[in-house]
């Protein structure tokens, strides 16, 4: 298995080299630079501030000087909050990002696992369509229609739960997480039904029927891990989208998350933080699909991890 | 590899093969069931979960902040940061001002000037000279004294080219701080500023600058504290950590206690403070909230005190159910178009001035932007300091549009090529993009396109010259005409519409050395006349602050900057209500 890991890790490499490289030159062609604002700056003023950030120097010259700071685990400075580096921001907004994803990854889960088994117990009945076609509503429903909605129910007209913040006020992180879990549910949904379907048509699952074991028993004990085998290669994918797509739902609960910062860089220009971010992002990317690899590996005995 | 060996089931002894088979489809339904309900219990308990937590919500922000005097603030975005020689922006200016305090400070309701570090001040008769004595209870928040060489030194820093800070040119009526500035003169003992002792300061102006003392209350002008700057980089280096909470030493009422990045600024109390006996508030947050929707909601549930800003579309709800809550005030900028008066059809000032009087600009405020903004007939908005500007050059007024546009060899717009219009993306400049566009086409039958831009892409082709027809806003650096007649001078930085005429020059650079206000303000108005008839802009509106605010803050007056000295402000705790 390390193996495996290992030559996973070095074809991610050059990946990550093309990513790096093309968002380098794509950031610094984009127009206007990290300076422009409503009002000008003086010509002198611009030039100090370039040679402050080496935006003077030739493209291909700051590339390298940028690719060799990289290397050194360096991001650079952050152009826009003069006084923080790009690391210190993003070491401040993943681990909450990181655990805004996790709470909507496991209320994904629960209800979206749930939903599927539910519904494909009995296909193509009342039991299996009300939960699907709820699931299709949740991937239909996006959160920044789902927030607001979700706020406006529990924190104004309910008064139950805090309508903004991360680890503020008691029960601030139960909307954001549910808001961002939801729409994960409803795909998770309809993957562990349609697996699951697929799984209770086998014969090793007559062949238990007709055993005489109980449903449930068969269910958890034998068809749950072969029918959630699409859901985990799922999983790695998804848990990625969570943390690179958390930026909207950051913004309606005013979360200080890494989304946001990742969004807004891209706005102002921010080079080093668009850079930084996108690394970031992509290499978990790669980290969560490989691990998916081996979960997926490891509920289906059919499969090995040989390369 | 393999990873696990799956077990094969586990035999079991046969139970029931005898059993009637409508049994064993009864006990299917009957798991079957209790999976759906396992699933709804489930569902019950992250409910009921949720619950328990919402059960023990505390008291709210507006509750705890009238006990304790703290006032909770919604701030715009993320602080770029805390250097007041650095930053440049509104939210900025809102954390700076509580944690710094400069020669002079404002009053909260008309501005003028009022002792703040400075005690007292005398002005030369040509109007060039201005002598500071600085009070001699002035303290940094640790425990050191405030002095003149602190400003001296702190300006330095603010003109050396090397830090480049973008609001050094406050500072360029002084002898010699352009040239300092622009590296022209290297020794800073020629530049117009001196300490020759301890508590007191002597400045000597280029030219009499009536509004002076005004930009002394500006944050670009405010004193660092020189040991913290030092322990933490050179005097020139921007961007170090001596603006962090752990590091920070200021002048002003407050101190900074807290700086969760994105999240929440935090200042307290600074017991050193001067006049600390009349700051009432302990405490202020600032939360960086660049979502209206979610501000208004934070101010709605009680989490915030103000709201600095209100989506479009709450505001009439506001003004009908709860007008002591909202409030729409007059705001030092103009919202305008610039035309590119380079190419194409603009080129001739009579075209510019038929789409400038083919606008119905009441009906833009009244029904497009419905913030209670003001018509603009002129770009300097009426009233700056005493300033009346021009009227009666632009005016609604489509019969003399035609007429113009006819002259200008657009009969009823024939032969009109088609126009861009640019905008940067936002729903508030589109919908006045596409009312404008209607009204062009209506009372002169020409067309425009419409075409927004990300805000740089847009910034950009602006600087460039890359554009028809652009949208702009300005927002006044202090109260006075100059911040915003100054722009349209030849080639100046803002100017951006490539328009030139000598004679405006002139005027702006003879108010720039004149003493006598009245005189002064001739100039502006003359040159202000030349502006709007040539019309290389057109002013669409002035601006307003729609602000929410709980009634139990107090001292929190409106005016045309929106600066809002804290040492005023204060909670009332029996004015709490819903």
């Amino acid at each position: 298995m390390l193996k495996f890991f290992a030559a996973r890790l070095f074809q991610a490499i050059p990946v990550l080299f093309v990513v790096i490289t093309a968002t380098f030159f794509l950031v610094h062609s984009a127009p206007g630079g990290p300076f422009d604002a409503e009002k000008t700056l003086p010509a002198e003023v611009l030039d100090n501030l370039n040679a402050r950030y080496n935006l003077d120097d030739p493209l291909y010259k700051q590339y390298l000087s940028y690719m060799g700071n990289l290397v050194q685990g360096d991001f650079g400075p952050s152009f826009r909050y003069s006084n923080r580096s790009v690391t210190e921001m993003i070491l401040t907004g993943l681990p909450i990002t990181f655990e805004l994803a996790l709470y909507a990854m496991l209320i994904a889960l629960i209800i979206g696992v749930s939903a599927g088994i539910v519904a494909s117990i009995k296909p193509n009945t009342a039991q299996d369509y009300i939960p699907m076609s709820l699931a299709m509503a949740g991937i239909c429903m996006p959160s920044f229609l789902m927030g607001p909605l979700l706020v406006l129910i529990f924190g104004i007209s309910l008064d139950w739960l805090p309508v903004s913040g991360w680890g503020y006020a008691p029960g601030d992180k139960i909307l954001p997480a549910i808001t961002l879990g939801t729409g994960y549910a409803a795909y998770i949904a309809r993957l562990t039904r349609g697996g699951m379907i697929e799984v209770l048509g086998q014969d090793y699952i007559r062949t238990a029927k007709a055993k005489g074991l109980p449903t449930p028993t068969i269910i958890y004990r034998h068809a749950l891990r072969g029918g959630l085998a699409p859901v985990l290669a799922f999983l790695g994918p998804a848990f990625a989208g969570l943390l690179a797509g958390s930026f909207v739902v950051e913004t309606i609960f005013q979360i200080p998350g890494l989304g946001r910062f990742y969004v807004q860089a891209a706005f102002n220009r921010d080079y080093t933080m668009i850079l930084g971010t996108t690394i970031l992002l992509s290499t978990l990317i790669v980290v969560f699909n490989i691990l998916s690899d081996i979960l997926t590996v490891w509920l289906n005995p059919r499969l090995t991890l040989k390369d | 590899m393999r990873l696990h060996n799956q077990t094969p089931c586990p035999r079991k002894p046969s139970t029931g093969t005898h059993l009637i088979r409508n049994l064993k489809v009864q006990a299917v339904i009957i798991k079957t069931l209790s999976i759906a309900r396992a699933c709804l219990l489930l569902s019950l308990l992250l409910l009921s979960l949720l619950l328990i937590v919402s059960c023990d919500l505390g008291p709210s922000n507006r509750a705890t902040g009238a006990a304790q005097q703290i006032l909770h603030l919604g701030n715009g975005t993320e602080p770029k940061d805390l250097d007041p020689h650095i930053v440049t922006g509104v939210t900025e200016h809102n954390i700076i001002s509580a944690l710094l305090e400069g020669l002079v400070t404002e009053h909260p309701r008309t501005l003028q000037p009022e002792p703040g570090v400075a005690a007292s001040w005398s002005i030369s008769e040509d109007g060039r000279r201005y002598t500071f004595k600085l009070r001699d209870n002035a303290y940094w928040s640790n425990g050191d004294r405030v002095t003149a060489d602190d400003f001296l030194w702190s300006w330095q820093r603010l003109l050396m080219p090397s830090l480049a800070g973008e609001y050094a040119y406050q500072l360029y009526p002084i002898v010699n701080a352009a040239a300092f500035n622009k590296g022209e003169l290297n020794d800073f003992s020629q530049v117009g500023i001196s300490a020759p002792d301890p508590q007191t300061l002597i400045i000597n102006l280029a030219y009499p600058t009536p509004y002076f003392l005004s930009l002394l209350s500006h944050f670009s002008t405010f004193p660092v504290h020189k040991n913290t700057v030092l322990a933490h980089g050179k005097q020139d280096e921007r961007g170090t950590l001596w603006t962090r909470a752990e590091n920070f030493v200021g002048n002003g009422p407050f101190v900074l206690k807290k700086w969760r990045l994105n999240y929440l600024i935090q200042v307290t109390k600074n017991p050193f403070y001067w006049d600390q006996e009349n700051v009432a508030l302990n405490e202020i947050r600032f939360y960086p909230i660049d979502n209206a929707q979610t501000e208004e909601r934070m101010f709605r549930t009680s989490a915030l005190h103000i709201a600095s800003s209100i989506p479009a579309d709450k505001i009439a709800s506001y003004q009908q159910n709860h007008p002591e809550k909202i409030s729409i005030n007059p705001y030092l900028g103009t919202y305008y178009y610039r035309f590119n008066v380079t190419r194409g059809p603009l080129v001739d000032p009579r075209v510019r001035r038929a789409l400038s009087l083919a606008i119905d600009r009441q009906m833009l405020v009244d029904a497009i932007t419905k913030g209670g903004q003001i018509p603009a007939f002129s770009f300097t908005p009426p009233n700056t300091q005493g300033y009346q500007p021009p009227s009666g050059i632009l005016r609604y007024d489509v019969d003399l549009a035609r007429q113009l546009l006819t002259e200008a060899g657009f009969p009823n717009g024939k032969g009109f090529p088609t126009l861009e219009l640019l905008y940067n993306t936002s729903d508030g400049h589109r919908r006045i993009a596409v009312a404008v566009q209607q009204m062009w086409k209506e009372a002169l039958n020409i067309t425009i396109t419409l075409s927004n831009q990300d805000w740089k892409v847009f910034l950009d082709r602006a600087q460039s010259l890359d554009y028809d027809i652009a949208r702009a806003g300005w927002i006044g650096d202090y109260a006075d005409p100059n911040t915003f007649l100054d722009m349209f001078v030849t080639n100046g930085g803002n100017n951006q519409t490539g328009w030139s005429n000598p004679q405006y020059d002139q005027l702006i650079a003879q108010a720039a050395t004149q003493a006598d206000q009245t005189l002064r303000y001739k100039n502006f108005y003359q040159a202000e006349e030349l502006l709007l008839s040539d019309s290389p802009i057109m002013p669409i509106y002035t601006y307003t602050r729609v602000q929410l605010m709980h009634p139990e803050v107090k001292g929190w007056l409106a005016n045309i900057l929106d600066h809002h000295p804290y040492k005023y402000v204060y909670i009332d705790p029996i004015a709490v209500n819903d």
